[in-house]
């Protein structure tokens, strides 16, 4: 894609993103404001996809090699489409003693994906945690923001039916 | 005491020195050479790798010589056994998870991280670290990217965007698993990389290197069913002496022509030759368009770094750039057509190769639009490094072998075709034609002075039968995207302008010696010195202008016509495409501040 196309997109967030852009454009080194206007664009769209970078590249006049720097930098940014819920299994201390390794391969099975993917569906995005404090619970995960402990392979996998059926249900 | 001097102590010695300057600044002017790496004078400071630390009396801790500046009174200490272990400790750990293998390394014998291991005393290791495992890019015709090399130095990643302003490099990720890339980790080839290779020359390690041909031209050399013709371009004679050790600056033209038959080229030619025929078709060019209205300025496209640049960046400045091939593809092209002719050799039985100062000429020579009549012009592009490596390895004294010419018809050439390698030379070179061409006579002074030397952007206003012909010069694509922002808001203000990708010209190309041990690269002391074997040859040169070349004449008489005739058009002449690469198309490139 290229500038000429910048006002083609033709989605509203694009719009949206555009509103937040300009509102910064006057202000005093608004190259400097890249990481705000990142995170807006994660806010719009979930994630920040190459159309995204090249647009904002575009519109904010910075070379894409440094926004793609910037977004791989910082861990708050994705790079990949987020499925409706983020289940991240805890990989502190005590959880791995209790058999975390095997909470988060049964996962890898169930969806079909490796940390830091997506579930074909779009429902699943996997992802891995440090301590959430709830040692006494361990092996646990978290879905979003919810806490599920005490977990086998066999929970874990009508936990994960349970988010499915609901997600198809919804749509 | 003078204003502005301030005293500073330097391992208890004392010095006057001025104010404004940093540590490693005043420290270089004092005889003092302070160890470096990330540092370069034409860079901005990173100050990432802590090698230039030296001891402050009453700082905290050790300080970093390139960004600290000289205090009144400043009590420096450059060599003390705890700094010597620091700096020692430092330049051990970026090793640490380095791949150590000098020995397989393109590199050996002239690599920066090696020279400061050696002199840091680094005989015996302590650490051993985490090894780099990434994948090598070799998508690109021009420029090989090798993580596992890298030491996150920065140099590439500040020269590309603060020299260049291509920006094409940066630092992704964090900590261990940064790695310097493209943007969205796309190959160099789909980047918007312009295959200047100017990452390849300012690398300390092997990081970035060029997409090699020399096994392959080796391979051709023992083919006997095959006629090897070569043709070598003008600045690759004013910097190859280096690689054997050579002062910057000694004209190798006749070692080079020696070494080239020795190495089993049948045909040796100069691209000096076809940087006349160039001159021929692209003056004509240039007075067709100012006499018949048109597009203007006409902006030269020999540099092929240059062409992808504008064809990427400014996609509506197309029409602008002169449809002439480069010299190294006119040769091309006459070889396989004229001079195939000559010696009764089917085209297809040819195999051209060129030597060239430039990385982005192996892109150039891969172009469908350079072919000719359906075959590859220039079937192998190889750079003054690769030559020399391949001279070397063939055992071939070099520096002692008896000088030779070069064969014609594709050898004699004018000053005004060795002059091609620096900046300015090919507006030079035009100049001196196009005026013959315009008036009917000869210019009382060949030199054109306002277009030489490194002036970022150099203009010139020439009164040719009373018309005003105003040109300009840029060199590094930094100086090239400022005086592209010129020519959009003042479309009228040049008839002509050239344009080289390079820092200096093609005698700063990408593909260039590294520098010596004492040098850095992008030395301006050395490029002036590599210009003035050109500007040398030049005034040696009883021919000074290019349409003086009696070869040139004969191979109008004989094959081409005229300047700009249909033939001409068909084998000299090509066009130029709108890019759009995938990554960043920034509106405007910002112009450097001043």
């Amino acid at each position: 894609m290229s500038c000429n196309d910048c006002n083609k997109v033709g989605d509203p967030r694009y719009d949206e993103l555009k509103l937040y852009i300009d509102s910064l454009r006057d202000k005093p080194h608004f190259e400097s404001y890249l990481i705000a206007v990142l995170h807006r664009a994660q806010e719009l769209f979930g994630y920040l996809s190459e159309e995204t970078m090249n647009y904002v590249s575009c519109d904010m006049n910075i070379p894409t090699a440094q926004i793609w720097g910037v977004a791989t930098f910082y861990h708050f940014f994705n790079l990949t489409k987020q499925g409706k819920h983020t289940v991240s299994v805890c990989m502190g201390t005590a959880c791995y003693v209790k058999g975390a390794a095997d909470v988060l391969e049964t996962l890898k099975k169930e969806l079909g994906v490796e940390i830091g993917e997506t579930s074909d569906d779009g429902i699943f995005t996997l992802g891995e945690a440090r301590c959430v404090g709830a040692c006494g619970l361990a092996p646990v995960m978290m879905i979003d923001d919810e806490i599920y402990g005490d977990l086998t392979a066999d929970k874990v996998i009508s936990i994960i039916k349970k988010y499915r059926e609901e997600a198809k249900g919804a749509a | 005491m003078k204003a502005n001097e301030i005293t500073i102590y330097i391992n208890n010695k004392q010095y006057k020195v001025q104010k404004g300057q940093t540590v490693m600044q005043a420290a270089d002017s004092l005889g003092y050479h302070i160890p470096r790496l990330c540092y370069h004078p034409k860079l901005s400071i990173e100050g990432a790798c802590r090698v230039c630390i030296v001891e402050v009396e009453g700082a905290k801790s050790f300080v970093a010589s390139c960004a600290a500046p000289v205090v009144d009174g400043m009590r420096i200490h450059t060599n003390t056994k705890a700094i010597r272990q620091a700096r020692r400790d430092i330049v051990e750990l970026i090793l640490d998870n380095h791949p150590q293998d000098c020995h397989t390394c393109e590199r050996d014998g002239n690599c920066e991280l090696q020279r400061l291991s050696a002199s840091m005393g680094i005989s015996k290791r302590f650490f051993e670290g985490e090894r780099k495992h990434y994948e090598e890019d070799h998508s690109s015709k021009s420029v090989v990217r090798n993580p596992n090399k890298c030491i996150l130095c920065g140099r590439c990643v500040r020269m590309c965007s603060q020299i260049q302003k291509v920006t094409n490099l940066g630092l992704a990720g964090r900590g261990f698993e940064t790695v310097v890339m493209p943007a969205f980790e796309q190959g160099m080839e789909d980047s918007v990389c312009v295959n200047c290779g100017q990452c390849i020359n300012i690398c300390p390690t092997a990081a970035f290197l060029e997409q090699g041909h020399s096994e392959a031209v080796f391979d051709i050399l023992s083919d006997d069913s095959v006629v090897k013709v070569v043709n070598v371009a003008p600045s690759v004679r004013a910097a190859i002496g280096e690689s054997f050790g050579l002062e910057a600056g000694t004209n190798c033209e006749g070692q080079i022509f020696a070494s080239l038959r020795k190495l089993g080229f049948d045909y040796v030619f100069d691209t000096n030759f076809t940087a006349d025929l160039t001159i021929m078709e692209e003056a004509a060019e240039l007075v067709e368009r100012i006499t018949t209205g048109g597009v203007l300025p006409m902006i030269t496209s020999c540099s092929p770094g240059w062409v992808k640049c504008l064809e990427q960046f400014h996609p509506d400045m197309v029409a602008h750039l002169s449809t002439c091939k480069s010299p190294m593809s006119m040769a091309g092209a006459i070889i396989k057509t004229y001079f195939a002719g000559k010696i009764g050799v089917d085209p297809k039985h040819i195999v051209n190769v060129g030597v060239m100062p430039c990385t982005a000429k192996k892109y150039e020579a891969a172009r469908p639009e350079m072919n000719t009549d359906g075959n590859i012009s220039t079937d192998y592009s190889l750079t003054t490094r690769e030559l020399a490596w391949m001279i070397k390895s063939a055992g071939i004294d070099f520096v002692n072998i008896k000088p030779e010419e070069p064969d014609n018809p594709i050898g004699l050439s004018t000053g005004a075709g060795v002059i091609f390698g620096a900046t300015g030379g090919v507006m030079e070179a035009a100049i001196r034609t196009a005026y013959y061409m315009i008036t009917g006579k000869e210019m009382g002074e060949v030199k054109v002075e306002a277009v030489r030397g490194f002036e970022g952007i150099k203009e010139a206003t020439l009164d040719i039968n009373d018309m005003e012909i105003r040109v300009a010069v840029a060199h590094g694509l930094g100086n090239a995207a400022k005086l592209m922002s010129i020519v959009k808001k003042h479309p009228e203000r040049y008839h002509f302008i050239e344009i080289m990708a390079c820092p200096g010209g093609c005698i700063g190309g990408g593909g260039q010696p590294y520098p010596m041990t004492n040098s850095i690269p992008l030395d301006e002391k050395s490029l002036a010195k590599r210009a003035s074997a050109l500007y040398n040859s030049d005034d040696a040169n009883e021919l000074r202008r290019s349409h003086e070349n009696p070869f040139i004449k004969t191979l109008y008489d004989e094959f081409l016509g005229e300047p700009l005739s249909e033939k001409s058009h068909r084998l000299l002449h090509t066009h130029y495409q709108r890019r759009e690469p995938n990554g960043i198309i920034p509106k405007e490139i910002e112009p450097l501040s001043a």
